[in-house]
C-alpha cells in the first residue's frame, strides 16, 4: 500500500505543475501585470512610473514565462511564473497584492467555511439517505412516483433561488433567523442555521435521487432475494443489508469531497456574508489578485488529490475485496 | 393514569400556548447583533467591498474613506452644512492663506499675476494639545522607553491582533507628524497615488522620492529610519505646531488636498512599530490598523466580516456647527461631538440581504438599489421623487442630492472620422449630441436619478450656471422656463451639412459606422447597449458595439484605438479645475497618459485653463469659465451625459444626516435614538412560528401514515 501511495504522490507532482501553469496562463491571458497594478493603485492619477514601481515592488516586472534577456537556466527561473510558483510547493503563499499574508487569511477563513460545509454534509447525508430509503420502501407506488417528480423539480432549481428564497421566507417573512451575517466562536450558531438549511434543501433533490438509484440497484441483487426468501422483514433487508452494501459508492462520493470542505462555497458565502474561503476566492478574482487566485487554485488541487487518495484508502476499509498495489 | 380525552386536551393546551408564545412581544430572533447591544448608542451600517488600504498615504477610494475619514484628521475639513462647499480648520488653527514670491524671493501681493509667482508658501498652524488615539506604538515602560519597539519572537507569541498588545499610550500631535506624513507620500514603497501630482508642485518632492528609491529594497525598519532622517526642501518645521510648505508657482487647489487623508498627520512611532519583523506576517500593519487623532478609532478590524469604530477617548473635542443653510435643523448647535459611541460596519456583498436588513431596522441608513427602487420611491405628479406608502409608514426619510460627478459619452478626438478639429467632424458630434437622449437614459437606466449635464461642471461647483444662461445652446433651447432638447430634424440637418445625409457618407456612399467601446458584464448592460444603438440609428448611423472587459477598455483608451466610449469622473475637490482638466490638452491620455480620455486639444482652451486654474473664485474667473465651457460645447469632444443624483434612505431614529458629497468625516455629527430603534425593531421583527408547527405536523402525519402503510403491507398475505 505504501508503494501505491508513494506512486500516487509522485503522480500528483506533474498534475500540480500543470494546474499551476494553467492557472497562470489563464489569468495572464485576461490580466496583464499593468492591469493588476492599476487595480491596486486605483483609476485616478496613476502614472506610468507608479505602475512600474508597483510591478517592481511586487515582482511583476519580469517576463511571464521566458526571460529572453537572461542566460542559461535563468531564462526560465527569472520569470514571474517561476518566482511566484516556487514557494507554493512548500505552501508559502506569500502576500496578496494588497499586502496581506495569504496563509494567515486562509487559516482564519477556513473555519467559517467548514462551519457551514460540515453540517451541510453530515445532516444533508442523513436526510438524503433517510428520504431515499423511505422512497425505496414504497418503490413502484404512487409515493415513489410523486417523490421522484418532487426530487427532479428540486434538483432542477438553481441554488441561487434556494438562497434568495430561504432568506426571504425564514429571514424576512417569518423573522426566524438573521438574513445574513456571521460572528466568531459559538455566537456563529444563529447565522449558520439558515445557510446550512438552504445547503441541505438545495442538495436534497440530487442527493436523494442518486441514493434512491443506488438502493434500487442493490434491491435487484441476489443477496436481497435470499434475504427475503429467509423471511426477513422489508425494513430489516433495506436498513441492514441494502444500506450496508450501498455504502461503497456513497463513501466514495463523500470522502472525495471531505478535504474540499475547507474551500467553502462561492455563492453561499457571498450571499450570507460568511467570511470563508469561497468569498475569499471570489473577491480575489474580481480584484485581479493573482497571488490569492493562484494560492487557492493550488490549495484546491492539492486537497482534491488528497481526497482521491483518501477515497482509494477508504475502498480497502469498506470492501475487503479491494487491495491497493 | 391520563385518559385519552384528557391527553388530547393537554396536547391542545400545549399547542395553543406555543402558538400564543409566537404572538408575544419577544426579542427578535433575526437580530444579527448581540442582545447586549440592543440599546447601545451605536450606528449600524454596511460595506460591500473589503477596503484595500487604510494607510492614508495609499488610500484613494470612497469605500476606504468611510473609515479613514473618522480616524485620521488632516489639517482641514469641509463644513457640514454650508454651500457652496467651504473649507474649515480641523487639526489646523485656520485655513492657511498662501503667500506668493517671485523668482528673486520677494513677497508679492495676494493679487499678483500668476506669471509673476515663482513660489507659494502655506504656513499651517496646528491646534495645541491634540493627542493620538491609544495605541501600543506609544506605550512606554517604567524607564520611559517605547515598550513595543524592540519586539522579539517571544514577545509576539500569542499576538494575532493589535488588541492583543496589553499596553497602549499616546502622544501630543506635532508639526513633525504632518512633515513625516508628507515624506511618506514620497516613499516609492508606499505607492501613494498623489506622488506624481505632488512631484509637480511641492518643492524637492521629486528629489526626495528618488532619494528614497535607493532604500526601497532595504528592510522595513531601515526604510523608516531613512524616512525620518530625510529632509524635504519644500517643507520646514518651524516649531512644534507650525510648518511651512513651499510650492512651485501658484497652486490654489492645494488647500483642498489639505482636507484629504493624504495629509493627515502620522506619528513616526506607528511606522516604526509596524515595521518590526513578525507583525506583517500576522497582518498587523499600518495599512490595516490606523493610528489617528480623530473622533473614532478602529477597535475591531476584520475586513472579511466587520469593522467597528469606537470613540477615541483622547479626542480633542469639537462642537456641532453653529451655522447652516436655510432649512437645516440646528438643534445640536454647540454640542460636543461625536454623538454616538460606536459604529458597526458589517460586510454585506449582496444587495438583497442588505436591503432587507435595512427594512428590518438592522441598518440605520441605506442607498437604493435599482431592483428595490420601485419599492422605495415613486415619482409624484410634479416629477419629484417621493417615498412610497410602505416607506412612509416605517418613518423612513429620503435625502437626495446631485453628486459632484459627471458621466459622459466621449469621442476619441484622435479618430479620423469622429475626432479632430474639422468642421465636418464637429457637426457630426453636435448632431449626435442632439440625438442621444440622456433624459431618456436617466429615466430608463437610473430610475430618474440624475440631472442632464449641460457642460462639464456639475451643480454645486463654482462655474456652474443655472437656468437659461447654463444651457448648452448646441443641444437645447430655452422654452417656458425649461431647457428643451433640439429636434431630430435639426440633428439630421447637421448630419447633412457634415456630409452624412441620412447617415450615408457622401464620399463613399456607405452607411456611417461607428464603434462603441463598452464594458459589458450582464443583461442590464445589453439593454443599455441596445438603447445606445437605437440612439445612433436615429441619424442612420450604424453603431458597432465592441464589448470587452474593463482592462481592455482602459487599454483602448490609453492607446487611442476606440472611437466612442462612456466614462465618468468623481470630484476630488469642489473646484471647476478638477473637471475642466479632463479636457486639458497636456492631460491627453494617449500622449501624456493623463485623465483627458477624449484626447481633446484646443490651444485656446488650454491657454484659458492655465489662467483659470490659478485664479481665486471671482467674477473674472466665472467669465473665463464661461468661455471655457463655451469652447468645449462648440467643439463637443463629449456628449455632456449626466450628473448622478444620490438617493439615500434613513430610519426615523437617525438625525443630523445631510447630503455632503465632499466631506468624508460626517459620522461625528450623526445622532441616533437607540431606544426608539430597539422598540421599532421589536415591532417589525416578531417571529412567526405557526408555519413551523404546520411543517412539523405535516412531517408527523407523513411518518405516521408511512408507518401505518408499512405495517399494513407487512401484515398482508401474499395472495
Amino acid at each position: 500500500m505504501i508503494a501505491y501511495l508513494l506512486r500516487r504522490l509522485f503522480y500528483a507532482i506533474p498534475i500540480l505543475i500543470g494546474v499551476n501553469l494553467l492557472t497562470f496562463v489563464l489569468f495572464f491571458v485576461v490580466n496583464s501585470p499593468d492591469d493588476m497594478a492599476r487595480m491596486q493603485l486605483g483609476d485616478k492619477r496613476v502614472t506610468t512610473a507608479a505602475i512600474q514601481n508597483w510591478k517592481q515592488a511586487h515582482g511583476y516586472d519580469l517576463p511571464l514565462l521566458y526571460n529572453a534577456g537572461a542566460c542559461g537556466l535563468e531564462q526560465l527561473t527569472k520569470t514571474i511564473f517561476f518566482e511566484k510558483s516556487l514557494r507554493l510547493v512548500v505552501f508559502q503563499f506569500g502576500s496578496s497584492d494588497d499586502g496581506r499574508n495569504i496563509g494567515e487569511d486562509i487559516r482564519q477563513r477556513m473555519w467559517p467555511s467548514l462551519a457551514i460545509a460540515l453540517p451541510v454534509l453530515v445532516i444533508g447525508l442523513a436526510c438524503n439517505l433517510s428520504a431515499a430509503l423511505f422512497i425505496v420502501l414504497f418503490r413502484a407506488t404512487v409515493v415513489d412516483v410523486w417523490s421522484l417528480v418532487l426530487l427532479v423539480a428540486m434538483l432542477s432549481i438553481s441554488g441561487l433561488f434556494y438562497i434568495i428564497g430561504g432568506q426571504f421566507v425564514f429571514g424576512k417573512l417569518l423573522h426566524l433567523m438573521p438574513i445574513s451575517g456571521y460572528d466568531a466562536g459559538f455566537n456563529a450558531w444563529k447565522f449558520l442555521i439558515l445557510p446550512v438549511l438552504v445547503g441541505i434543501i438545495s442538495g436534497f433533490g440530487a442527493g436523494t435521487r442518486w441514493y434512491r438509484a443506488l438502493f434500487l440497484e442493490e434491491m435487484t441483487k441476489d443477496y436481497v432475494r435470499t434475504a427475503y426468501a429467509k423471511g426477513l422483514s422489508e425494513t430489516r433487508v433495506l436498513f441492514w443489508h441494502v444500506l450496508g452494501n450501498a455504502l461503497i459508492p456513497i463513501l466514495t462520493g463523500v470522502v472525495v469531497i471531505l478535504p474540499l470542505l475547507f474551500m467553502g462555497s462561492l455563492i453561499t458565502e457571498s450571499f450570507f456574508g460568511i467570511p470563508g474561503l469561497g468569498s475569499y476566492t471570489i473577491d480575489a478574482i474580481s480584484n485581479q489578485d493573482f497571488a490569492i487566485v493562484r494560492s487557492m487554485v493550488f490549495l484546491g488541487a492539492v486537497l482534491y488529490i488528497f481526497g482521491l487518495i483518501l477515497t482509494d484508502l477508504s475502498y480497502t476499509l469498506v470492501d475487503p475485496r479491494v487491495r491497493l498495489q | 393514569m391520563i385518559q385519552p380525552a384528557a391527553l388530547s386536551n393537554h396536547l391542545w393546551m400545549v399547542l395553543c400556548s406555543l402558538l400564543m408564545l409566537a404572538g408575544c412581544d419577544q426579542r427578535p430572533w433575526n437580530n444579527p447583533y448581540p442582545e447586549t447591544d440592543a440599546q447601545s448608542n451605536t450606528v449600524y451600517s454596511s460595506f460591500d467591498e473589503r477596503p484595500k488600504h487604510l494607510d492614508p498615504a495609499r488610500s484613494y477610494s470612497a469605500n476606504e474613506y468611510v473609515f479613514l475619514g473618522q480616524i485620521y484628521e488632516p489639517p482641514l475639513q469641509y463644513h457640514l452644512l454650508l454651500r457652496p462647499f467651504r473649507l474649515i480648520p480641523l487639526t489646523a488653527t485656520d485655513v492657511p492663506q498662501p503667500q506668493f514670491f517671485d523668482a528673486a524671493g520677494t513677497l508679492l501681493p495676494g493679487d499678483a499675476p500668476v506669471t509673476a509667482i515663482a513660489r507659494s508658501e502655506y504656513v499651517i498652524g496646528l491646534k495645541p494639545g491634540i493627542r493620538f488615539q491609544p495605541h501600543p506604538a506609544f506605550a512606554r515602560n517604567a524607564a520611559g522607553q517605547l515598550r513595543y519597539h524592540a519586539l522579539t519572537a517571544a514577545d509576539l507569541h500569542g499576538i494575532r491582533r493589535l488588541a492583543d498588545f496589553p499596553e497602549t499610550g499616546t502622544r501630543v500631535l506635532t508639526a513633525d507628524d504632518v512633515f513625516f506624513q508628507i515624506k511618506r507620500l514620497a516613499a516609492p514603497w508606499l505607492h501613494s497615488p498623489i506622488a506624481g501630482l505632488l512631484g509637480q508642485h511641492l518643492q524637492g518632492f521629486q528629489a526626495l522620492s528618488e532619494q528614497l528609491a535607493a532604500v526601497a529594497d532595504r528592510p522595513p525598519l531601515e526604510r523608516v529610519a531613512a524616512l525620518r532622517q530625510a529632509s524635504l526642501p519644500g517643507v520646514d518645521v518651524m516649531d512644534d505646531l507650525h510648518l511651512r510648505i513651499r510650492l512651485n508657482g501658484s497652486y490654489p487647489q492645494f488647500s483642498y488636498w489639505l482636507a484629504m487623508p493624504f495629509f493627515a498627520p502620522m506619528p513616526w512611532e506607528a511606522e516604526a512599530f509596524y515595521a518590526q519583523p513578525g507583525l506583517a506576517e500576522r497582518n498587523i500593519t499600518l495599512d490595516w490598523y490606523p493610528v489617528g487623532t480623530g473622533p473614532f478609532m478602529l477597535t475591531e478590524n476584520n475586513p472579511n466580516l466587520r469593522m467597528v469604530l469606537s470613540v477615541n477617548p483622547n479626542f480633542h473635542g469639537e462642537t456641532y456647527p453653529t451655522e447652516g443653510m436655510p432649512g437645516d435643523t440646528l438643534a445640536d448647535v454647540g454640542k460636543s461631538l461625536p454623538f454616538i459611541e460606536r459604529a458597526v460596519y458589517s460586510l454585506e456583498k449582496e444587495e438583497i440581504p442588505r436591503w432587507n436588513k435595512f427594512l428590518q431596522g438592522y441598518y440605520d441608513s441605506s442607498g437604493i438599489a435599482s431592483d428595490a427602487f420601485d419599492q422605495a420611491v415613486q415619482i409624484d405628479i410634479r416629477g419629484e421623487p417621493i417615498l412610497t406608502d410602505a416607506m412612509r409608514q416605517q418613518g423612513i426619510r429620503l435625502l437626495t442630492s446631485v453628486e459632484p460627478s459627471t458621466f459622459y459619452l466621449g469621442f476619441n478626438m484622435l479618430d479620423p472620422v469622429i475626432g479632430g478639429d474639422s468642421q465636418r467632424a464637429r457637426l457630426l458630434r453636435r448632431a449626435l449630441s442632439i440625438a442621444i437622449d440622456f433624459e431618456e437614459f436617466i429615466s430608463i437606466f437610473s430610475n430618474g436619478r440624475g440631472v442632464v449635464a449641460q457642460g462639464p461642471i456639475p451643480p454645486g461647483i463654482f462655474g456652474f450656471r443655472e437656468g437659461e444662461a447654463g444651457i448648452n445652446p448646441f443641444v437645447y433651447t430655452w422654452h417656458e422656463g425649461h431647457p428643451v432638447r433640439r429636434s431630430l430634424d435639426e440633428a439630421r440637418r447637421l448630419m447633412t451639412q457634415a456630409g452624412y445625409p441620412d447617415g450615408i457618407d457622401r464620399e463613399t456612399g456607405q452607411t456611417l459606422t461607428l464603434n462603441y467601446e463598452a464594458v459589458a458584464t450582464g443583461p442590464d448592460d445589453r439593454a443599455r447597449l441596445n438603447w445606445m444603438r437605437k440612439q445612433f440609428a436615429k441619424l442612420g448611423i450604424e453603431l458597432v458595439i465592441r464589448s470587452t472587459d474593463y482592462n481592455r477598455f482602459q487599454d483602448k483608451l490609453r492607446t487611442g484605438t476606440g472611437q466612442v466610449f462612456m466614462f465618468g469622473w468623481n470630484a476630488d475637490y469642489p473646484d471647476p479645475e478638477n473637471f475642466l482638466f479632463l479636457l486639458y490638452g497636456p492631460n491627453a491620455k494617449v500622449v501624456h497618459q493623463g485623465e483627458n480620455a477624449a484626447n481633446y486639444v484646443n490651444p485656446e482652451f488650454d491657454r484659458l485653463f492655465d489662467a483659470m486654474k490659478d485664479m481665486g473664485n471671482s467674477p473674472e474667473r466665472q467669465a473665463v469659465l464661461d468661455r471655457l465651457v463655451e469652447i468645449a460645447r462648440a467643439d463637443a469632444p463629449w456628449i455632456w451625459g449626466f450628473h448622478p443624483k444620490s438617493f439615500s434612505l434613513h430610519h426615523q431614529w437617525t438625525d443630523n444626516v445631510y447630503p455632503q458629497q465632499m466631506a468624508n468625516n460626517t459620522l461625528k455629527y450623526r445622532r441616533i435614538d437607540p431606544r426608539r430603534r430597539e422598540r421599532l425593531r421589536r415591532d417589525w421583527n416578531q417571529p412567526m412560528l405557526w408555519p413551523l408547527w404546520g411543517i412539523a405536523g405535516l412531517l408527523v402525519l407523513l411518518i405516521t401514515s408511512a408507518w401505518w402503510l408499512l405495517r399494513q403491507r407487512e401484515r398482508s398475505t401474499a395472495l
